[in-house]
This record gives structure tokens, C-alpha cells and sequence, in this order.
């Protein structure tokens, strides 16, 4: 048992920032897509934008810090990446209900796993951007049809975005599950408040 | 922090602001160079209202050459597709139709003497300028006298229409007021509030709730009909037949377009300045549809009317007439059966401006309900918009034989043949249509139609103004209005599926992987302890 320093003052910031953002934006987005009907349906459209900004701004100021302190290589892998994945996977699936030691140590320098790092990556690289650009082009429809778009595609880019926000659902309940698997059940989420997480023992 | 107080009260203070008066006062020097009390051709007797529109033309020579050329005239409109519309032609579920009943329907033309078919549609001093025109508020045209008043004191339909002092009349006329439009718009199908739902007597002195246009109270903005129907040579803008249902001219000022009756002529094409959004609407929705959420506000208007139930009398052989609670007629013997509603939401349909319409010479399908007219419009093209409409619906006589409608002859003597007196479809029936030269197989039926009438009056206060969640919602306003993707309503069912299963799928492997977490931790800790 020892205590390793994962995430700095900005990582921490922006993960909160970017949890409150798409809880949000997620609860918004549901009421806009009539699912309840808390704050009324303008309130829910006015709240869903100002999210949306952002979310962008978040997303960029991340893409920016990460690209500036060099620390992009944390989602970087040496090696055969779906080996390590497959490896990973079946430690949830096999190894976690029979005591067996996580396979993949984090320390100062590899804090991610390598199922962590293609998640987050394709979050923050794919699905995020995508989920962002479609809602743009949603909110900026008319705009983009007087530039010349087809007025039909209306209803395609909503179901895109509804889809892209039902897998985002999907993907936060897994990701706040998969916080309980650490050394103790709330060490990775005092990690991601504190920074400082309490890691097995090499 | 003290003195920045009042700064903070003005915001609030100028943020409430009332509407500008948009009339000013002005006295009489300012407002005409003519006094026509000053007029000697005007100081006299008159015997008659032609009378009086003779002494109008010895001065305004060419005012009824003017009314000659409009609908107001002619109640014809010929259409863009070879139809002959206009209220002389057009059926309509109220009282049918105009001819064979000319001297009680042409109480409303603006003439005098269209009696029956040979009226004589060049007179120039069968104009009549008064109803337009009379300042006095004393002005009325008999309810059955073809367009004239009373020139002596008169009873008809149980009420007592005093003598109209035309030389007094005639020297105290005006532009046109709401009273003298409203003395026909207002009472359209007969009686006030009747036909349109948006138009009634209520517009005579509405609060601003009512209509803030039109609101005549203190401050209020006290807009009268024609400045928004902005005539020229006496041609009224706005028409009903050919409305403008998208003007994407917008502002017409400095530069008018041909319709300065529509609300962007004012309000230009992006009024809305603190949330934008509802700007990108303007394309699809018209202004009326979110600014006019009810109609029918203070008075009820009629929704049904069941010509086949007509024609039934009390035990002793006498007319029957029912009342509702609010006084309003549900069954009256010569019309049928009425159904009556006030602060009603509008029907919507996609609009383009045209209207379809069923004439006396279409032939139609007597299995589905009869659309005597209809939107054009759809959801995909540049020119429609979602309008909202008062649905007059109804049952009327038709021919089963040739499927097409029958023009009855209500009004009339007993002996004439007129459904009034004689309460006799077939006689009836027959009597309209030789009247009017229509062929009749001699076989009728009663088949159930609507009509639309587009709504455009009663606009609501900003703040009445319709919510987003009106029509973003299930079961909302427009949740019968097909063909496009309406955020808030519209589902697709297999997205909708896979974030079924995504959602709770992740819900019970999360559940199911602790539940094995937790039993096999526990079971461990056994053996250990063993």
C-alpha cells in the first residue's frame, strides 16, 4: 500500500468540469427530448445550449493542455494495445470476483489501464467531437440550409444526436461503476478529487 | 452602492415601458381639408342612400368607379386556376349560399338594391358609401333589406330598426373606423362572432389581452383595421381568397411590397431579439400560430352546424329554438342543430396561401367528410408554414345523384319554394338551383363538410405568446401535423430501442457484476477465515 500523485490541479478541474457539463447537458437534452417535463421545454433548450458552449470550451482548453504539457502520452501504448485490452477485460469479467491483482500497475507515469486509455480516447477524439459538431450543425440548421444543406437531413441529425447521447448514458453509468474497482471502493474517486490515490504495492 | 440604485430602477422602469400611442390626437384642421358639415350639397333631405351617393360623387367623381373593382363590389374573385370565387359563388356551411337568398346576404354588400340576379352591378350611385364611411356609429343596414337602411323606422326579425338621419350622416363621414368594417367582418354567418372566431364585437373596445393591436385603453396601441389593411383606391388589402401566408418581403418600409398587411410588413422578418431562436422558426411557422394561442376569447363562435336535424317542430306545430346556459342557440327549427365554443385552441395545417376550394360545380366523394375549402401546403416546400384555423364544421344538403352541393333557398315568402317558410328540402332545393340555372337530379342528401378559415386577429400580448412545450411535447398542439421532425414530439422507435437497451442493459450488468462481486468477496473471506 503506498500513496502515488495521479492527476494534477488541471486534470481534476477539468473531469469535474466536464462531469457537471454533460450531467447537464444529458438532463437537459432528455427534457428537450420530451422524455420528462421538469424546467419546461425552453428553460431545458436555453440551458442545453449554454452547456454546449461549454463543453466545447472544455473540450478545447483540454486538447490544448494536453497537447502542451506533453501528457497525451498517457493514452499512448507500447505493445500489441488489443492484447493488453483483452487482458484487461478479463480481469472484470474473471479475475476481479476471484481477488486476482489488477493486471496493469498505475503508478507516476501509467495511470491509465489500457481499456481506460481506448475508452477515454475515443470519448474525447470521437465521440465527444462528434456528439458536439452534430449538435451544432443542429442548433445552426437554418444557417447551414441557407448555405445550401438539405432541409430533410432535420430529422437524421436529430437521431444522430440522440443516439450519440444514449450511448453517453451508457458510457457514464459504466464509468461511475467502474470508479468501485479500485483498491478500495471509493480510493478512485477520492484519487480524482485529491490527486492522490492509494495504489497496491508493486 | 447607494448610487447605484436609481441606474438600477430605471432598467426596470424603462424595461416596462407601455407601446407608443400610435394614434395622436389631432383636431379636425389636421386631419382632412375638406369639413363636410361645411358642404351644401350635403345640407338637405335625402330620400334614399343612392340619393346620398350621388351627392358624394358630385366631388369624389371617381369613388364608385373604385368600388366598382373590388370584392367588396363584386363578391367575386376569379382564381389563379380558372375558379370563380368570391362570396357570390363560393359554398360555405353556414347559410350555403349567397344566391337565391340575395336580399337577407347582401344586407352586407357594400350597395344598395341586390335583390336578386338582376342587380345592376355598373351603377355607379348603387354604392354605398356610407356603411364604410359613417362617423356617427348610427349607420345600419337593414338585416334582410338588400343593402339599405331604414329609411323609415322598420321591424324585422323582432327588432326595431329606427329611421337613419342620412343628411346628418352624410355630413359627419370619416375614414373607416372598426365599427364600420365591424359592422359586417364582426357579424359574418349572421350575427356576432358567428363565422371567423377571430373576428367579433369584442374588437370594438378590446383590453390588451384581447388584442394588443387593437387595445383602446390608456397607452394602449389602439390600432384600427386599416392600418393594417392599408387601402388604396379603396382596395383593401388582406384578402381571405389569396392570403399572403409567407412575406419574406418583410419591412415595408422604406420600400412597400404588395401585401402590407401581413405582420412582418411591421415586425419585419426577425422580430424576436432576446431569443433568437425563435427567429429560425419564421420559415415554417407563421407569426399567428404562436401569437394567437385561443380565439374566440370573450365570444363564443360557432364550430357545428347540422342543417339535416332542421325542420322539426313542438307538439303544438310551433318553431322550436334551444339555448345553451350563455344564451346561445343549439337547435332553431329553420337551421338545425348549433354546437357554440369560446377561448378555443386553433386547428393547424401546413399553408402556402392557397386555398382549395369545393365549388357548386366540383364533384366529390359523399363517403368522407367534404372539404368545402382547404390549405394547400406541405411540410417540405419553401413556401408553407404552419398555420393555425378556426374549422367550421357541419352538415349540409347535397345532391346523393350528381355529388355535388345544392344551393337551397332559405330566405323567402311562404309559397316561394324558401326553406324558411315552407320547410320542404326537395321544394327548396329545387327553387335555388333553377334560380340559379344548376342542374338538380332531384335527389338529396346531407353529407358532413369543413371549412377553414385562416386566423390572423386577436393577436395576444408578447407574454400570452404560445410556449415551446405547446408543440415540443407529446400530445401536444401539433401532434397530428405529419411529414417533418418536431424536436420534443418526434421519435425513432430503433434509436429509442437501442437506448433502451444501452441504458438499462448498462444497469443490470452493473447491478449483476456487484451483486458477483460482493458474494464471491464474502465467500473468500470465508475460506480465509476457515
Amino acid at each position: 500500500m503506498r500513496k502515488v500523485y495521479l492527476y494534477a490541479r488541471f486534470q481534476r478541474f477539468w473531469h469535474w468540469m466536464q462531469a457537471l457539463i454533460i450531467f447537464a447537458l444529458l438532463f437537459s437534452g432528455m427534457e428537450i427530448h420530451g422524455l420528462f417535463k421538469l424546467m419546461g421545454y425552453e428553460a431545458a433548450f436555453q440551458m442545453h445550449n449554454y452547456f454546449a458552449m461549454g463543453l466545447l470550451a472544455f473540450i478545447l482548453l483540454a486538447f490544448f493542455w494536453y497537447i502542451t504539457t506533453g501528457d497525451f502520452r498517457q493514452y499512448l501504448t507500447e505493445g500489441n494495445l488489443l492484447d493488453k485490452i483483452l487482458l484487461q477485460a478479463r480481469y472484470y469479467m474473471n479475475g476481479i470476483f476471484r481477488n486476482e491483482p489488477h493486471p496493469f500497475k498505475k503508478n507516476e507515469i501509467s495511470r491509465l489501464n489500457p481499456l481506460q486509455r481506448i475508452t477515454y480516447l475515443m470519448l474525447t477524439l470521437v465521440g465527444l467531437p462528434a456528439q458536439i459538431i452534430v449538435g451544432f450543425i443542429y442548433f445552426y440548421f437554418n444557417e447551414l440550409v441557407a448555405l445550401g444543406m438539405d432541409p430533410a437531413l432535420l430529422a437524421p441529425i436529430a437521431y444522430i444526436h440522440t443516439l450519440l447521447a444514449y450511448l453517453l448514458v451508457g458510457f457514464v453509468i459504466m464509468h461511475v461503476y467502474m470508479t468501485t474497482t479500485g483498491h478500495t471502493i471509493t480510493s478512485n474517486i477520492k484519487a480524482m478529487v485529491t490527486g492522490w490515490e492509494e495504489v497496491e504495492d508493486d | 452602492m447607494t448610487r447605484f440604485v436609481p441606474v438600477l430602477l430605471s432598467l426596470f422602469i424603462t424595461s416596462t415601458v407601455t407601446a407608443e400611442v400610435y394614434h395622436h390626437p389631432v383636431d379636425k384642421i389636421t386631419k382632412s381639408t375638406a369639413d363636410h358639415t361645411k358642404f351644401p350639397q350635403l345640407k338637405r333631405n335625402f330620400k334614399n342612400g343612392p340619393e346620398v351617393t350621388k351627392a358624394c360623387l358630385e366631388c369624389h367623381t371617381e369613388a364608385s368607379s373604385q368600388i366598382h373593382r373590388t370584392k367588396h363590389w363584386t363578391w367575386e374573385v376569379p382564381m389563379k386556376d380558372g375558379k370563380v370565387l368570391g362570396k357570390q359563388h363560393v359554398v360555405n356551411n353556414f347559410c350555403i349560399s349567397v344566391e337565391g337568398n340575395e336580399p337577407r346576404c347582401t344586407s352586407c354588400h357594400i350597395g344598395y338594391g341586390w335583390k336578386d340576379k338582376k342587380f345592376d352591378f355598373a351603377s355607379q350611385e348603387n354604392v354605398d358609401c356610407l356603411i364604410c364611411h359613417d362617423g356617427t356609429g348610427t349607420y345600419k343596414k337593414l338585416p334582410a333589406g338588400a343593402g339599405h337602411p331604414a329609411y323609415q323606422t322598420t321591424v324585422q326579425e323582432k327588432k326595431t330598426y329606427k329611421k337613419v338621419d342620412l343628411s346628418h350622416i352624410a355630413r359627419h363621414v370619416q375614414n373607416p373606423d372598426r365599427h364600420n368594417c365591424g359592422s359586417c367582418h364582426f357579424e359574418g354567418g349572421g350575427a356576432d362572432a358567428v363565422k371567423h372566431g377571430d373576428l367579433d364585437n369584442s374588437l370594438l373596445k378590446p383590453d390588451r389581452s384581447l388584442d394588443i393591436h387593437m387595445a383602446s385603453g390608456k397607452g394602449e396601441l389602439n390600432m384600427t383595421c386599416v392600418d393594417c389593411h392599408k387601402t388604396e383606391g379603396h382596395q383593401v388589402p388582406g384578402s381571405r381568397y389569396e392570403p399572403t401566408a409567407f412575406d419574406k418581403h418583410g419591412l415595408d418600409y422604406p420600400l412597400p411590397d404588395d401585401f402590407p398587411t401581413t405582420c412582418s410588413s411591421c415586425h419585419g422578418t426577425t422580430p424576436h431579439k432576446t431569443n433568437k431562436k425563435l427567429n429560425d422558426h419564421i420559415d415554417k411557422v407563421a407569426c399567428q400560430t404562436c401569437h394567437i394561442p385561443q380565439i374566440a376569447k370573450e365570444r363564443a363562435t360557432k364550430m357545428w352546424w347540422d342543417w339535416s336535424k332542421a325542420g322539426k317542430f313542438d307538439d303544438k306545430g310551433k318553431m322550436i329554438v334551444k339555448k345553451d346556459s350563455t344564451g346561445h342557440p343549439t337547435y332553431i327549427t329553420k337551421k338545425g342543430e348549433f354546437r357554440w365554443e369560446k377561448n378555443i385552441d386553433p386547428e393547424y395545417r401546413w399553408f402556402n396561401g392557397q386555398m382549395n376550394y369545393t365549388t357548386f360545380l366540383t364533384t366529390f366523394d359523399d363517403r368522407s367528410i367534404v372539404q368545402i375549402n382547404h390549405p394547400d401546403g406541405k411540410a417540405g416546400d419553401t413556401l408553407s408554414r404552419i398555420w393555425p384555423f378556426k374549422v367550421h364544421r357541419g352538415k349540409q344538403p347535397y345532391d346523393t345523384q350528381l355529388k355535388r352541393f345544392v344551393k337551397p333557398k332559405l330566405h323567402g315568402p311562404k309559397g316561394s319554394g324558401a326553406y324558411w317558410s315552407d320547410f320542404s328540402w326537395d321544394k327548396a332545393i329545387k327553387a335555388g338551383m333553377e334560380n340559379a340555372e344548376l342542374k338538380y337530379s332531384g335527389k338529396y342528401g346531407f353529407v358532413e363538410t369543413e371549412m377553414y378559415w385562416p386566423i390572423s386577429h386577436m393577436v395576444s400580448p408578447k407574454e400570452d405568446a404560445m410556449g415551446c412545450v405547446e408543440c415540443h411535447s407529446h400530445g401536444g398542439r401539433l401532434e397530428s401535423l405529419g411529414g417533418f421532425y418536431l424536436p420534443g414530439r418526434d421519435m425513432n422507435p430503433l434509436v429509442e430501442i437501442i437506448g433502451f437497451i444501452v441504458t438499462f442493459g448498462s444497469l443490470i450488468g452493473i447491478i449483476v457484476h456487484s451483486i458477483m462481486r460482493y458474494t464471491t468477496q464474502k465467500k473468500m473471506k470465508q475460506e480465509e477465515g476457515e
